[in-house]
């Protein structure tokens, strides 16, 4: 049984239209300090994708660097996708910039796979205007659909049956699975045709469920076996708005929720879904749907996220598509869903159910204090005791996922002039004003070969009572970023026991002394 | 000596599975250092704990955070409410497991209790301060109720609580080692601690530890340690 003829349109560097930078001028969309998406023009100086950002610039200096705003790609999407309405009702989003919609209605309708496509190709090319253009393709199955629309210039139709001698001569990485390529690729097994010239059995049996569909996906197939039982009806969940909201916010407030209910009912029946179909309804009656699919199962904050770009799609979007009245009810139906290959929860006291609780949890509190406010710590390489951990937005983040940021061995390098531990157990986060003098009354200061004008006896915290200090040492300089003259810091550390039993890191800087953390 | 650590691995594990406790039984684990201040060798499920220091006297900190650290390592989750300065590499020093540490910023003064009990039901540990505000008597009273009910520990740091705690430990006194009259470094710090309290834990009680010690670990103190004091260096002077 071969897969599903699909058809897909691609629309190039959509981070980058979407932020509305033209496709000639180097650009790159950047997230978590690594390139996500590149401009043609920014390819021809060799930026390319995973890239650090340092790099990046460095190759083309003129680079302007964008900010990773999955949201806003997806609301700028939205017209375009309404625009294919026109073909079909069955238009799947993929991912904001791509989208794919199986063929056989379609193409009977119009005549044909080439017709089919040239009307796909006009309808995307006028929603786009001038901002770019977009590659069309047409296979059997999503995955081969998109290759086809990637080689695509601008438009391509892998004749049905077809698909499996297109993929052969494609190189393994094609297949998102870096590990398992990795392990293939060290057996010999370079091309896609390679994989799919074994017995499935044996692939099945020497890299398990992944192998296997990768085997299918390689041989043109779909990835699953197609379930054969469409999801039953009662999987739906909708939320009333009352009032109907015509803003992002309060409906994307319960899209958490929303999301949050949906996985737990799959959950609870051992499924995840891969494909699910998002839905509003206005006030004044209107219907809007949308289908959105990702290659894996859909976790709940993949569908919260999804939700929340299409309504953002919906209701940021020009007067011209978006509704005429507040939303006034939302549901999510699963559409296609697959046995959940997840955790089993472990026998006493498992973490993924305590990590699962404490998320419940953190995003409780975000809903009673705003977003921001919950943050988790992850190691950043540096000197100071304040940046050697940085904390990160706990939205951003997954807290049931393991979390490699969080290990202290994800620091590389051994940044010399860390102070040695024992480390301050309070850091303050704006340095405290203080002032240390010498004997005879006068601030101590240290000369530009890191030596003290004279021995520190005593300190007054933000002027207030003056402490005798009994033991220090230091003091430590510390010159960093000397070449940037706008981030150059010097700064000279003393550690200070004062007569009052406590131990504090103090630093002078720019002729001044601060408290930057105390040893509590 | 293999089968001795086995055996010893097999009895924690016996005892962490023992199928039948006792609410008041269910204990999380603490360092072993500081088993001996806390009755019944660990931190009561349910129960409030005030850390707090005379003026003048540091390590309120510290000792919180090696309170939760072994709970920490072994799985719970810990939530820090007003803690905006926490030194979290003294935290993962400590033996914290950051990757469970969750910080969450200072509430107004009408949020809190709301606040407080969110993460009561999510998490194990939950480390408050109550800033400079302080907290409501009845906010405080309701947490420590749902706490009790939802058996996690609740540590207060700080002033600013109204209600007597279950568990009330004083750092009454700290000396750090290592550091000279301009040589050495900080090194290791000895705290007395305290302890008084409701119920099993009303007998007072007094230990001393090392908070860290020289190998930057929590400590008893034994009377044999004794820091190296290092040796004085020659003070640098600018020369040509």
């Amino acid at each position: 049984m071969t897969a599903v003829r699909t058809l897909v349109v691609r629309c190039a560097d959509w981070p980058i239209v979407a932020a509305g930078v033209a496709l000639d001028v180097p650009a790159a969309v950047v997230y978590a300090n690594r390139v996500v998406a590149t401009s043609p023009a920014a390819r021809q100086h060799d930026v390319v994708q995973h890239q650090r950002r340092r790099e990046a610039q460095s190759r083309c200096p003129a680079l302007e660097v964008l900010d990773h705003d999955p949201a806003r790609d997806a609301r700028i999407f939205e017209p375009i996708v309404a625009a294919l309405d026109a073909l079909t009702p069955r238009v799947e989003i993929a991912l904001p910039g791509q989208v794919a919609f199986p063929t056989r209605g379609p193409s009977r309708f119009f005549g044909g796979d080439d017709a089919l496509m040239a009307q796909a190709h006009t309808i995307v090319s006028e929603a786009l205007g001038e901002r770019g253009g977009c590659q069309v393709g047409i296979a059997d199955g999503p995955f081969a659909a998109v290759l086809a629309a990637q080689a695509a210039r601008p438009t391509m139709v892998i004749a049905p049956g077809g698909t499996p001698a297109f993929l052969m001569p494609l190189p393994m990485a094609t297949l998102d699975r870096p590990e398992l390529v990795d392990v293939l690729g060290r057996l010999g097994l370079r091309t896609l045709g390679a994989l799919a010239a074994l017995p499935e059995r044996d692939v099945l049996a020497r890299f398990g469920a992944e192998g296997r569909e990768a085997w299918r996906l390689a041989s043109g197939l779909d990835e699953r076996p197609p379930a054969l039982a469409p999801p039953p009806d009662d999987l739906t969940v909708s939320v009333e708005l009352d009032p109907p909201a015509d803003t992002v916010a309060p409906a994307a407030f319960l899209a958490r929720g929303l999301a949050e209910e949906l996985h737990q009912r799959l959950w609870a029946r051992g499924s995840a879904c891969t494909r699910v179909v998002i839905g509003a309804e206005t006030e004044h009656g209107e219907h809007l749907e949308r289908v959105w699919r990702a290659e894996g199962a859909l976790t709940a904050a993949a569908i919260a996220d999804r939700l929340r770009w299409q309504l953002d799609g919906w209701i940021g979007g020009s007067a011209r598509h978006r509704p005429t009245a507040g939303i006034s009810r939302l549901w999510l139906a699963p559409d296609e869903v697959v046995p959940a290959g997840g955790r089993q929860l472990g026998f006493w006291g498992s973490d993924a159910a305590t990590g699962d609780r404490a998320r419940r949890a953190v995003a409780r509190v975000q809903g009673l204090l705003g977003v921001g406010s919950v943050a988790v710590p992850e190691w950043r390489g540096s000197r100071d005791p304040a940046t050697q951990i940085a904390l990160v937005a706990a939205e951003a983040i997954d807290l049931t996922a393991e979390r490699p940021g969080a290990q202290r061995d994800r620091v590389l390098g051994p940044w010399p002039g860390r102070l040695p531990t024992p480390s301050p157990a309070w850091v303050h986060g704006e340095p405290t004003a203080a002032e240390v003098v010498d004997a005879a009354g006068e601030r101590v200061l240290v000369s530009g070969r890191g030596t003290l004008s004279a021995s520190p006896r005593r300190l007054s915290v933000t002027g207030g009572p003056w402490a005798d200090i009994l033991a220090w040492a230091g003091p430590w300089p510390l010159e960093e970023r000397w070449w940037d003259t706008a981030r150059r810091r010097r700064r000279a550390r003393l550690q200070l026991v004062t007569a009052d039993g406590q131990a504090r890191l103090v630093t002078l800087e720019s002729g001044t002394w601060h408290i930057e953390a105390t040893y509590d | 000596m293999r089968s001795g650590v086995a055996l010893s691995t097999l009895g924690e594990l016996a005892e962490r599975v023992r199928p039948v406790t006792l609410t008041r039984e269910q204990r999380l684990p603490v360092l072993p250092a500081l088993e001996g201040l806390l009755p019944g060798a660990g931190l009561r499920r349910g129960a409030t704990v005030s850390i707090g220091s005379p003026p003048g006297v540091g390590g309120v900190t510290s000792l919180a955070l090696a309170l939760v650290a072994d709970a920490s390592r072994l799985g719970s989750w810990v939530a820090a409410v007003g803690l905006p300065s926490l030194g979290l590499v003294a935290a993962d020093e400590l033996g914290v497991a950051l990757e469970r540490l969750v910080l969450v910023a200072a509430p107004e003064r009408d949020a809190w209790g709301g606040v407080a009990a969110a993460l009561v039901d999510g998490f194990d540990l939950v480390v408050l301060h109550a800033g400079r505000s302080g907290v409501r008597p009845a906010d405080a009273r309701r947490l420590a109720a749902r706490a009790r009910e939802r058996g996690s520990v609740l540590l207060q740091l700080g002033p600013g609580w109204p209600e007597g705690a279950d568990l009330q430990l004083q750092v009454t006194r700290a000396r750090w080692e290592g550091l000279g009259d301009g040589h050495g470094h900080l090194q290791a710090r000895k705290v007395r601690v305290s302890r008084s309290g409701r119920g099993e834990a009303a007998q007072p009680r007094r230990a001393d530890f090392w908070l860290p010690g020289p190998d930057g670990l929590v400590a008893v103190v034994a009377d044999d340690v004794v820091v190296d004091p290092v040796a004085p260096a020659r003070p640098l002077r600018a020369v040509g």
